[in-house]
């Protein structure tokens, strides 16, 4: 069978043959020893035609229930967005898909300055000094944000707040074995972090305290509270993760202090895709810019005293200092932080604005119509496009049923939180309709009865 | 005309970021009608939490965003661009079908915490992937939750952790990795609380059996393992290696970032490895992205199972679902289930090829990579003279001596039009150079690189300063890096 993908013809097989001195390719492999040779063929599928395998992975596909054929109202992390045209258009390019990380800047300027350009937005929207080229995704970002901070301030505790996304807390548990860390959960109190909760946690030992704002519930935390707690306390970092879009509203972590800052651009061009790849990121204060795991991209001149970029501060990485590197992080999320910055561009200082602003409006209209159709919400406090209500079923039961009806639920609580039995997290963004929202929360009212 | 234009548009020396083409009031966006009775935010909110600086962003329209990034893709190389025989990084080709098949909105638009009754269509793949991947490497259980290849390393790598740990066998605190390893082994352990150890290579360039006794011992966790090694070569004693690792207690872990070589030939679990992890981004097509995104699969033996990350994929009586309740698991390691777009293109690649196209890509990777090795050799030192497999070493020592370095050559292929091999590693070998070609590279193009190769070596002997000073069509020339560490600008900052 010949393969579209592999041009060897037996004429150029012969003619390396001799080239290289040999009979055939076998004599290529003798190194391998005999014992752990595979001499049986593969048992995968058989090779499939073009046309055969996308007819077969389209009908794969359109099993799933997704986000064109039901009208979602789930967040909990990964947000349904608008995703300008534009974006897939430009990462389609294969000059930046298919290239390597971009080790030779001559070649390489294009993707070099849209990282640097990436770099710039991301300090722009935290308030921070330094951002990296990305990370594999919010949740992994955070986790490397707290063993850099114990690093840094050579101190083993680190108090995490309960109302950060629980799978980007388990990750931190998992990093933190490496390093052989203390992670104290912080407790919350209406859907907030408790500040007192905190103070009462703060000791000499600590290397850092970590929030997400908006918080898993969608609440905002007090950073402001946190901050003057932590202002005394010279080395002990304060971590902050965030949803990007927040911060078109919000006042920026930077602002309070926040030593680093992550999260997921994936609310900016890039689609759900079942859990990744989306795009972290990871900013900084200028302080620790020689501490930032992952690729940076700095400016520089040309020989000739032109304007150029490169991957800079590599004494940091993994391929220059091995075991003593800040990070093993070699491959990051370029093509996805390309799509982020595209994204961003499209939008614009007043796109961001405005979007933030329709996710707001459109969740406070959702809420009172939940409130109105006789919903509980569970927690009052200022939040930005998600709020948890009450139901009188179980969340899954009642998400099953909503399928039925053309509607993707919002999170079930209580498969984190035993005591949110009943609790769906519900999302509302700007792609949301007012008709969507008030038929959402009738089939909800009619099955939860 | 306006080809012309475009070009040297995409030419242009300083080319503006895209801040500066920033002009106050234009727009590039179509957001939906804001279609819901507003209420007035300001009064849910302190003063001191609503914003009051407005990040930055550029305000262009449509059209220059496009022709702005478009100008930037021109000035960028890609495998689609040209040979890009960089070693170790399997620059093959990324079919177009994967492309495709990734963006069906039926992978590309669902949610990860869907009930699981209706993502079947995802669970299903990822599940045959797995089950492709167990066969090809032999192992006994593969997780896609990985990102990338480092990050699959330090999942396997806490894996042998949890086991040492079990077994009570607390004091096994050092993990073993060749000189000439890639430096994500090392990094990964330390990140992982081990302590990276080195065994030195031999005479042949692989790694030396007297040394790896000597440093083996009861406090060896793992020894970490390329096959065939950054050089190229298989390390034909694996067996003695396994045993004597095995004998002291310690676990084999495989860097699967070679696996290009021996697809259908030689499988990982055969050799003894323990812990494997894959570079999806490498030989299973997915593309690079400029640096990622990657997906770095981890398959382990029956042995180090229960400590797989959570959650793991299972095929029940109704249907596939994650298994949550994993009371001996390492944790969770990536939020949600792995690169799942990067997974599904892997599938894709694996379902175009089939076992026999499979095994024939690891046969012209290792063909070609010889053919060129041997066609080098005529004008460059060769190492490690012998049958490589997928990619091979040579020392640009025979040049130094003209005054040419390999950092010179590399830049001077980029007028010829071709990427660069992988320079100065590995660190075993003085000005090294190190080339992969692949299986998707037809021998007119690898004739042409051997050209322009044989070309440059002349070139180092009669005429340096055109080496030296290379590149010279390059859009812009050699960047002081110096400059760039010692006085960082990471961030563009307007000029008032």
């Amino acid at each position: 069978m010949k393969f579209r993908y592999l041009p060897m013809t037996e004429k150029d097989k012969n003619d390396m043959l001799s080239t290289i001195g040999i009979q055939s390719t076998e004599e290529l492999f003798q190194d391998i020893p005999d014992e752990v040779r595979f001499k049986d063929r593969l048992s995968i599928k058989e090779a499939a035609s073009e046309p055969e395998l996308k007819k077969e992975l389209k009908a794969l596909a359109d099993q799933n229930v997704n986000l064109t054929t039901h009208t979602s109202f789930l967040g909990a992390g990964v947000y349904d967005h608008y995703i300008p045209s534009v974006v897939d258009h430009v990462i389609s390019r294969s000059e930046f898909y298919t290239a390597y990380t971009p080790y030779q800047p001559e070649i390489s300027q294009g993707e070099l300055q849209a990282i640097f350009e990436f770099q710039t937005m991301i300090c722009e929207l935290t308030g921070m000094e330094v951002a990296n080229s990305s990370m594999y995704d919010g949740g992994t970002a955070l986790a490397e944000a707290v063993t850099l901070s114990a690093g840094q301030t050579k101190k083993k505790k680190v108090l995490v707040s309960k109302t950060i996304h629980p799978e980007s807390l388990e990750v931190i548990k998992t990093y933190a074995k490496g390093p052989g860390l203390e992670i104290v959960e912080i407790e919350d109190k209406n859907g907030v972090t408790d500040v007192e909760a905190i103070k009462a946690a703060l000791d000499d030992d600590v290397a850092g305290v970590v929030v997400q704002y908006q918080n898993f519930y969608g609440q905002i935390e007090p950073l402001k509270e946190i901050q003057l707690l932590l202002e005394n306390l010279k080395k002990t970092m304060f971590i902050v993760a965030t949803n990007p879009l927040a911060l078109g509203y919000l006042t920026p972590p930077g602002e309070f202090g926040a030593d680093i800052v992550t999260g997921d651009a994936q609310v900016f061009g890039i689609p759900a895709q079942f859990g990744g790849p989306h795009c972290g990121f990871f900013a900084t204060t200028k302080k620790l810019m020689r501490k930032v795991p992952g690729r940076l991209v700095g400016q520089t001149v040309d020989e000739e005293g032109q304007r150029g970029y490169v991957l800079t501060l590599q004494a940091r990485e993994q391929h220059i200092r091995r075991d003593k590197a800040t990070s093993n992080i070699c491959s990051n999320q370029a093509l996805n932080a390309l799509a982020s910055s595209v994204a961003m561009s499209a939008l614009g200082k007043q796109g961001l604005k405005e979007m933030a602003k329709m996710n707001m409006q459109k969740a406070r209209y959702a809420k009172l119509k939940f409130e109105q159709a006789g919903f509980k919400i569970a927690f009052n406090g200022p939040f930005f496009n998600e709020f948890v209500i009450e139901c009188k079923k179980n969340v899954s039961e009642l998400n099953h049923e909503l399928v039925e009806k053309g509607f993707i639920g919002g999170f079930n609580l209580e498969k984190i939180t035993p005591e949110l039995e009943n609790h769906m997290l519900i999302a509302v963004t700007e792609l949301r309709t007012k008709a969507e929202i008030d038929q959402f929360v009738k089939e909800l009212g009619d099955i939860n009865g | 005309m306006l080809k012309n234009w475009v070009i040297s548009m995409a030419n242009q020396k300083d080319f503006p970021v895209i801040f500066e083409l920033s002009k106050e009031g234009r727009t590039g966006y179509s957001l939906p009608e804001q279609d819901v009775p507003e209420v007035n935010l300001s009064n849910e909110f302190e003063d001191e939490y609503v914003r009051e600086v407005e990040p930055d962003f550029p305000e262009v329209s449509e059209l220059q965003l496009i022709r702005h990034y478009t100008a930037l893709s021109k000035r960028n190389y890609g495998v689609d661009s040209g040979f890009y025989p960089l070693g170790s990084c399997t620059m093959k080709y990324n079919p177009k079908i994967n492309e495709d098949v990734a963006r069906f909105e039926g992978f590309s638009t669902v949610h990860p915490l869907q009930e699981t009754e209706t993502v079947q269509g995802s669970l299903e793949l990822m599940y045959d992937l797995q089950t492709s991947l167990e066969e090809i490497t032999g192992m006994h259980t593969v997780t896609l939750q990985p990102a990338a290849g480092a990050h699959g390393e330090w999942t396997g790598l806490m894996m042998i952790r949890a086991l040492h740990e079990q077994n009570g066998d607390m004091n096994r605190t050092k993990v073993i990795v060749p000189d000439s390893a890639h430096g994500t082994n090392p990094a990964s352990a330390t990140v992982a609380g081990f302590d990276a150890v080195t065994v030195k290579s031999d005479e042949r360039g692989l790694v030396d059996l007297e040394d790896l006794k000597r440093v083996v011992g009861d406090d060896t966790a793992a020894l970490m393992l390329t096959n065939p090694n950054t050089l190229g070569l298989f390390e034909e004693h694996i067996l003695e290696m396994a045993e004597i690792v095995h004998g002291a207690g310690g676990k084999l872990y495989y860097d699967g970032a070679n696996l290009n070589a021996i697809l259908g030939y030689a499988r990982p679990g055969d050799m003894g490895f323990d812990v494997v992890h894959l570079n999806l981004h490498k030989t299973f097509t997915g593309p690079h992205g400029g640096g990622g995104p990657g997906s770095g699969p981890v398959g382990v033996s029956e042995e180090l199972y229960p400590f797989l990350p959570k959650p793991v994929l299972v095929k029940g009586e109704d249907g596939y679902f994650f298994d949550g309740d994993r009371p001996q698991s390492i944790g969770r390691v990536k939020p949600y289930y792995g690169n799942f777009g990067i997974n599904v293109r892997a599938y894709t690649y694996i379902r175009t090829m089939g076992p026999d196209g499979l095994k024939q890509v690891s046969e012209y990777a290792v063909l070609n990579a010889n053919y060129l090795m041997r066609r080098l050799q005529e004008k460059f030192i060769l190492p490690f003279d012998q049958h490589c497999k997928h990619e091979f070493v040579l020392s640009g020592k025979k040049q130094k001596k003209l005054g040419v370095r390999t950092l010179d050559m590399a830049k001077r292929l980029l007028d010829f039009g071709f990427h660069p091999p992988t320079i100065y590693f590995p660190l075993n070998v003085e000005e090294g150079m190190m080339v992969e070609p692949t299986e998707t590279e037809s021998k007119e193009t690898l004739d042409e690189f051997i050209e322009a190769m044989h070309q440059i070596a002349e070139e180092a002997e009669n005429e340096p300063e055109k080496v030296q000073e290379a590149p010279h069509t390059t859009v812009i020339s050699r960047l002081d890096e110096t400059l760039a560490a010692r006085k960082p600008v990471l961030r563009y900052y307007k000029e008032d």
